[in-house]
């Protein structure tokens, strides 16, 4: 009983602050509320049991990836003002897309034969997630880390001082 | 403390069929209450007031000693002080972001006492990802202080705002490897899990158990002071430059939450050395009786952690604080390099001893022993040049 409040507590959390990011007039505000978004997220992993799961959410999206977004929000100029987010183009294509998104998705919530474990597994992960990575998902996980190396090589590249002198030559 | 539920329940303190999810939801509220309330926010008011007469002390000043006993209360009136005081907002600011931004800071402060070990069975919730769980949750400390910068519609609050969190985050990085290469030696990330896989004794410690981990601990170190924005690394509210950095346009209460975070981290930073390296809660099996026992972990965790507060209050005392950009080239190009260096080296020492090395925890102690021994030489000489009075009562 008290878990069930508690899901339902972070699902609103969850819900209400994605409708912050999406309806917000105000850039930095959106910014902020994707914070309650991704809280929400850690919340429902930790009820599932996903302890490990849930600690690197919070350590990779709080952490990480939401203060990025901070930063490049916050860096950018006279983005408080209002104007800087289109709110009057293409309502009729973006209410198209948009339901077609939202009927794909509700069909397949409704189609996917759901499987329900008899009862909640409770216990560590971390060593089974540890094991599953270096046997039997080797090469997803080494392929992924490429990917990465892949993006970090290209932000160096891009982010360095063009050399005019070796342009010119 | 779950145990203590359980025997609870099991005892029929609750009556026969207990409704068991509500009692643990209570019991979380209780123990979360007595040790936030009890435990996090004192020691943070205790130690700014430690923290101003070892300061004193060291620059030949006498610091607060007019409340109460030498002083002690002086945390207790500061704290009414700034309850009284009016609580300012600017009528320029963001007013939502502005009164959420100290909450989200306290929010970091208080969820990592969840997983602290204060002995062996005093835990809140002794978590099988503890270690992880306390990195990861002190990382809102960011948000919080982006947040209070930005919407304080401030220059020094926005440019202190974005220093700090440019600190934590680029400091996070060594300070997470250097956790790893505990983790490889004991494949745990439980607290407990990893205080028990060392001894009291200190050649058990991890800190002496390879040259690697005594580097990373040195290098987890660092870093958390940087996390913890304490000098050397204190840009992000260098008062000659920035006023009080993010914080310049609170006032009253909220500003006083900002600083109670900042010295309650000290015990924090304190209590994650001091389970990863320095044996945490671990004393000689004196007695069979476990109230005995616990007290006795109780002290002798809280003494390693205090000590690590006053090694820092020290460092805060003797060293200049960096530039930026020497702040930067520390972190990039030292401690994460450092950090990798650490971690392979440790995967290797492994391979090579998989039971550990009897002959390395010995050596490093003699060369730990010997700087030590070197330094209160040094200590020793200055304390024969100058007025002994000035420096043996510490009651003045």
């Amino acid at each position: 009983m008290v878990a069930q409040a508690i899901f339902y507590l972070l699902a609103l959390l969850t819900v209400g602050s994605s409708a912050v990011v999406a309806f917000s007039r105000n850039i930095v505000h959106s910014t902020f509320a994707l914070l309650g978004a991704f809280m929400g997220v850690v919340g429902i992993y930790v009820l599932l049991a996903a302890d490990f799961v849930a600690m690197v959410q919070l350590l990779v999206y709080v952490g990480g990836i939401l203060v990025l977004t901070i930063f490049a929000v916050m860096l950018t100029q006279g983005i408080a003002d209002v104007t800087i987010s289109n709110r009057a183009v293409a309502r009729a294509p973006a209410l198209v897309i948009s339901a077609v998104a939202a009927a794909v998705m509700i069909f397949a919530v409704f189609k996917t034969p759901w499987h329900q474990g008899a009862k909640v597994m409770v216990g560590p992960t971390t060593y089974g997630i540890g094991n599953a990575f270096l046997d039997t998902y080797a090469l997803p996980f080494e392929l992924a880390s490429i990917v990465l190396l892949a993006a970090l090589i290209g932000a160096v590249v891009i982010s360095r001082p063009i050399d005019r002198r070796a342009q010119e030559q | 403390m779950q145990k203590l539920v359980d025997n609870l329940i099991a005892s029929g303190a609750f009556g026969a069929h207990p409704p068991r999810d509500i009692i643990y939801a209570i019991a979380i509220f209780v123990f979360s209450l007595i040790v936030f309330l009890g435990i996090a926010f004192p020691f943070a008011g205790v130690v700014s007031w430690v923290e101003r007469r070892v300061w004193a002390r060291m620059q030949s000043r006498c610091g607060p000693n007019r409340v109460g006993p030498n002083g002690f209360l002086q945390w207790l009136a500061d704290g009414l002080k700034h309850v009284c005081k009016e609580d300012l907002i600017p009528a320029e600011s963001d007013e939502t972001l502005f009164k959420m931004a100290p909450y989200l800071v306290i929010l970091a402060f208080t969820l990592p006492w969840a997983v602290m070990p204060f002995s062996s069975d005093l835990i809140l919730a002794d978590l099988n990802v503890g270690i992880l769980y306390m990195t990861s949750v002190t990382a809102l400390t960011v948000v919080g202080v982006l947040m209070a910068g930005w919407a304080s519609n401030d220059k020094w609050s926005l440019i202190g705002g974005i220093r700090s969190a440019a600190q934590i985050v680029s400091y996070e990085i060594p300070a997470g490897l250097s956790i790893f290469p505990v983790v490889l030696m004991t494949g745990t990330l439980s607290m407990q899990g990893i205080i028990k896989a060392q001894g009291w004794a200190p050649w058990t410690w991890f800190v002496f158990a390879n040259p690697f981990t005594f580097i990373a601990a040195n290098v987890l170190y660092i870093s958390a002071l940087a996390e913890g924005n304490r000098t050397p690394f204190d840009l992000p509210e260098a008062e000659s430059e920035l006023v009080a950095g993010f914080a310049t346009e609170y006032s009253g209460m909220r500003y006083l939450f900002f600083f109670a975070a900042e010295w309650g981290n000290l015990f924090i930073i304190g209590a994650i050395i001091t389970t990863l390296f320095l044996g945490g809660w671990q004393v000689p099996a004196v007695s069979s009786n476990p109230v005995v026992m616990n007290v006795l972990q109780l002290i002798c965790f809280n003494v390693k952690v205090l000590f690590l507060v006053f090694v820092s209050m020290w460092v805060r005392g003797t060293l200049p604080r960096v530039r930026i950009d020497q702040l930067m080239s520390l972190c990039w190009k030292y401690l994460v390099p450092i950090s990798f260096v650490d971690m392979v080296g440790t995967a290797v020492w492994m391979a090579i001893w998989p039971e550990g090395n009897w002959i390395a925890p010995w050596i490093l102690m003699a060369l730990f022993s010997a700087v030590i021994i070197v330094f209160l030489g040094r200590v020793l000489h200055y304390f024969r040049r100058s007025r002994m009075e000035l420096y043996l009562s510490p009651t003045i």
